[in-house]
C-alpha cells in the first residue's frame, strides 16, 4: 500500500514529439492517497491506459516522475514496482488450474509452498472461486476468468497500488452489478490503492471516492462524484458527466454581465475580473445541468420541439434561436406547448473561458 | 426427438461432391486396389492372389529396413525442425522494418523447386568442388556423402532442415503474433520469467498451429522423394532408401506392381493412422 504521486508527467509515443497534439499525456499532476479509490472516467483515445501503464511501468514517461510513498520510482521496472493490473478482457493461463493461476505470482516470487497454499484458498474465498479450483482455468466461465486475474493481484500482500483496465466491458449486464459491488466490498476489506479505468460513467462514480476525468491528455477535474456533478471544472466534464450531459451555451461578456443571445444571465461563479475575460482570444460559454433549467413566466424565450418519456421524468428539447437546450421535468409535470419561456438556476449556472470554469484557479 | 422432414431429393444436391471425390480420389485408388490383390502378366489378364502380396511385403527385411529407416528420418527431422523453428520464430522481430525482411528471407526455401533443392544440396556437399564438401575435408573431416552411409544422412537431413524449418517457423510465428500485448504484460506484473512466459503462455497459445506444423511436417517429410532422389539415389547402397524410393524402386524398377501396390496401401494407412492417433491424442488435451 502506497501514496502515488505523478509529478509533471508528459508522455508521447512519437520519438520527437513537437506539439501539444503530439503527446498522448499532456501534462499531469496528480496524488493518489494511500487507500483511496480512484476511477479515471474518459472517453477512448484520452490517455487512460497510457496513464495506467506509465504507473505500472509498462510505460516509461517521456518526462516527470512517478513516487510511491515519496520514493521515486520512475527508472523501477513492474515487477519491483509492485502493482496488479487487471485488463479489459481475462488475462489467466489457460493451462492451469484456477488454483496455479492464484498461486503463479506468490511461486515467481519464491513463496513458501505453505504460505501459497493458505492464502489462494483465502483469497478463492473472498472472490467466491473456492468451489472448482483445482479445474482447468480455461473452463471458467468469463466473469470467473476476470475475478481469477484479479485474484492474481490479490493474492500478493505487498501490492502498492491496484489498477483496472476497463475490466468489466466483456462481463454480461447482469454480472456487471454483481462484480462491481465485489470490488468495492474487496476495496473496503483489503485497502489498498485502487485505480479503475472507464468510459463508463456509472461505474466511475459507483467505484470511486474521488473521480478523475481525463479528456485530450489532461486530467480535467478529480474530485467526488457529487462535485463533478454539481459544479463541472470544464465543459467535458460537464458534458461527459450526466445523462444527458450539461447545456454548454455560447454567451457574451459585457461589462460586468455576462449574456446569452443578447440576454442576462446570472452565474454561480466566483469571479473577480470580468476584464481577463473580454478579450477576444478568449471564447466564453454558459454550461447549466438539464436538471437545472426550468419553465418559468420570465426569462428566456423558446420554442418547444421534442419531449422524450424516460419514465421517472420527462427531457424537453427546446430551442433559442438555432440554440437547443434540454431540461429535465418531473414525469408528472404539465409541459407548456409551443413556445415557452425558461430560467436558469442562478447557483447552478456556470460562466466558462475557454472551456475551462472561468475565474477559479489557473489552468493551461 | 424431433421430427425432422427428410427429402430424398437432398442425395441429388451432393452428386457433384461425390463425383469429385470419387474421380480424385476413389477410382484411382481403387486401381492401386486392384493390383494389390491380383497378380498381372499383361494383356489386361489377372489372377487373384488375395493377402499374398500383404504378407510378402510385410514380412520382407527390405520393406522393414525402409520403414526403420524413414520413422528414423522422420523423428530426427521433427525432433530438430519444430524447436528450431519455435526458437527462430521467438527471435524474430515483432513488429518494425524487419518484419517484412525476416518473413521474406523465411520463404525463400519454401519457393524453390523440390529437384533443384536436391540439386542444390547435391552440388554444394559434392566432396571435390562443393562448397560445403570441399570446405569439410579441407578442414581434415572426410566427408563423401556418395561413399558413407552416415555423410549421406547428415547432407539428408541438413537439406531438410533448410528446406522446411521455414514452414514451422512461420506457423509459430503466426501463432505468436496472435498472442495479445496483455498477456505479456500481466505476466511482467506476475513476475514470470522468460521460461514461464514461454510455458505458460507462448507454448500454450502456439498449440494449435504447431500441431498443424506437426502433422505436415510429419507427413511431408514421410513421403519424401523427390529432394533424396537428386540428392542420393537412396545410396550409398540402400543406406538412405527410405519408403518412397523404395516403393518406386519395387514398381517402376523391379516392376512388380502387385507387391508395389500391396505396399502402396500400407504406406497410405501408416501415415493416415499415424496422423489420426496424433491429431486425436491432441485434441482430447484441448478438451480437458
Amino acid at each position: 500500500m502506497a501514496k502515488l504521486t505523478l509529478q509533471d508527467i508528459r508522455h508521447s509515443y512519437l520519438s520527437n514529439p513537437q506539439t501539444d497534439g503530439d503527446f498522448a499525456i499532456k501534462h499531469i499532476d496528480m496524488v493518489f492517497e494511500d487507500g483511496g479509490a480512484y476511477a479515471l472516467l474518459g472517453p477512448s483515445g484520452c490517455g487512460k491506459t497510457t496513464l495506467l501503464g506509465i504507473v505500472s511501468g509498462l510505460i516509461s514517461p517521456t518526462s516527470g516522475r512517478i513516487l510511491f510513498d515519496g520514493e521515486d520510482v520512475t527508472n523501477v521496472d513492474t515487477i519491483h514496482r509492485h502493482i496488479a493490473q487487471v485488463f479489459q478482457f481475462p488475462v489467466i493461463y489457460d493451462t492451469m488450474s484456477v488454483f496455479e493461476n492464484l498461486a503463479f505470482p506468490l511461486r515467481n516470487r519464491k513463496v513458501p509452498e505453505s504460505a501459497i497454499q493458505s492464502r489462494v484458498v483465502e483469497v478463492a474465498k473472498m472472490l467466491d472461486l473456492e468451489e472448482g479450483i483445482h479445474r482447468r482455468a480455461s473452463s471458467v466461465t468469463v466473469d470467473g476468468k476476470q475475478k481469477i486475474s484479479l485474484g492474481r493481484g490479490l493474492v500478493r500482500e505487498d501490492v502498492n497500488v491496484m489498477m483496472f483496465d476497463e475490466p468489466l466491458t466483456v462481463i454480461d449486464q447482469n454480472m456487471k452489478w454483481e462484480l462491481r459491488s465485489k470490488l468495492k466490498e474487496l476495496h473496503q476489506n483489503v485497502r489498498t490503492t485502487m485505480i479503475y479505468v472507464t468510459h463508463d460513467q456509472t461505474e466511475a462514480l459507483t467505484f470511486a471516492d474521488q473521480v478523475l476525468v481525463m479528456y485530450e491528455g489532461r486530467v480535467v477535474q478529480s474530485g467526488t462524484p457529487v462535485e463533478l456533478f454539481e459544479k463541472p471544472g470544464h465543459t467535458f466534464v460537464g458534458y461527459f458527466i450526466g445523462s444527458p450531459g450539461m447545456n454548454i451555451l455560447p454567451c457574451k461578456v459585457s461589462g460586468e454581465t455576462v449574456e446569452f443571445s443578447g440576454l442576462p444571465v446570472e452565474c454561480g461563479n466566483q469571479i473577480e475580473s470580468m476584464q481577463s475575460l473580454q478579450d477576444s482570444r478568449t471564447t466564453t460559454e454558459i454550461g447549466v445541468r438539464p436538471e437545472y433549467v426550468r419553465f418559468s413566466d420570465q426569462g428566456i424565450p423558446v420554442r418547444i420541439r421534442r419531449v422524450d418519456d424516460l419514465g421517472r421524468h420527462q427531457l424537453v428539447h427546446v430551442e433559442h434561436e438555432q440554440h437547443g437546450i434540454k431540461l429535465i421535468c418531473p414525469e408528472d409535470a404539465l409541459i407548456p406547448e409551443g413556445s415557452a419561456r425558461i430560467q436558469f438556476d442562478k447557483d447552478r449556472t456556470f460562466l466558462y473561458a475557454n472551456k475551462w470554469l472561468a475565474g477559479e484557479g489557473s489552468h493551461p | 426427438m424431433i421430427n425432422k422432414t427428410i427429402k430424398q431429393s437432398a442425395w441429388f444436391f451432393v452428386i457433384p461432391v461425390i463425383l469429385l471425390v470419387a474421380f480424385n480420389a476413389l477410382i484411382p485408388l481403387m486401381t492401386v486396389v486392384n493390383y494389390a490383390f491380383q497378380e498381372t502378366f499383361g494383356d489386361n489378364v489377372f489372377f487373384w492372389e488375395g493377402l499374398t502380396w500383404f504378407e510378402q511385403v510385410l514380412n520382407s527385411d527390405r520393406f522393414h529396413d525402409a520403414f526403420l529407416r524413414q520413422i528414423m528420418f522422420t523423428s530426427v527431422i521433427l525432433l530438430i525442425e519444430v524447436p528450431l523453428g519455435v526458437a527462430i520464430a521467438l527471435c524474430m522481430p515483432r513488429k518494425g522494418p524487419w518484419v517484412s525482411v525476416c518473413l521474406v528471407l523465411m520463404a525463400l526455401p519454401l519457393l524453390i523447386p523440390w529437384n533443384v533443392v536436391g540439386a542444390m544440396w547435391n552440388i554444394f556437399a559434392l566432396p571435390d568442388i562443393g562448397l560445403l564438401g570441399y570446405s569439410l575435408n579441407s578442414m581434415g573431416i572426410d566427408y563423401n556423402f556418395t561413399q558413407q552411409p552416415i555423410s549421406a544422412w547428415a547432407t539428408t537431413i541438413l537439406m531438410d532442415v533448410w528446406h522446411w524449418t521455414s514452414l514451422v517457423v512461420l506457423l509459430a510465428y503466426a501463432g505468436l503474433s496472435a498472442i495479445p500485448e496483455a498477456y505479456y504484460q500481466a505476466a511482467r506484473i506476475d513476475g514470470a520469467s522468460k521460461w514461464a512466459v514461454f510455458r505458460w503462455i507462448q507454448l500454450p497459445k502456439m498449440k494449435r498451429v504447431l500441431t498443424i506444423a506437426i502433422l505436415l511436417r510429419f507427413m511431408d517429410s514421410f513421403m519424401i522423394y523427390t529432394e533424396l532422389i537428386v540428392l542420393t539415389g537412396g545410396g550409398p547402397g540402400n543406406s538412405t532408401t527410405l519408403l518412397s524410393i523404395d516403393l518406386v524402386k519395387l514398381a517402376l524398377g523391379q516392376f512388380d506392381l502387385g507387391p508395389a501396390a500391396a505396399m502402396s496401401l500400407i504406406y497410405f494407412f501408416i501415415v493416415l493412422l499415424i496422423c489420426w492417433v496424433f491429431y486425436t491424442v491432441m485434441m482430447k488435451n484441448e478438451q480437458q
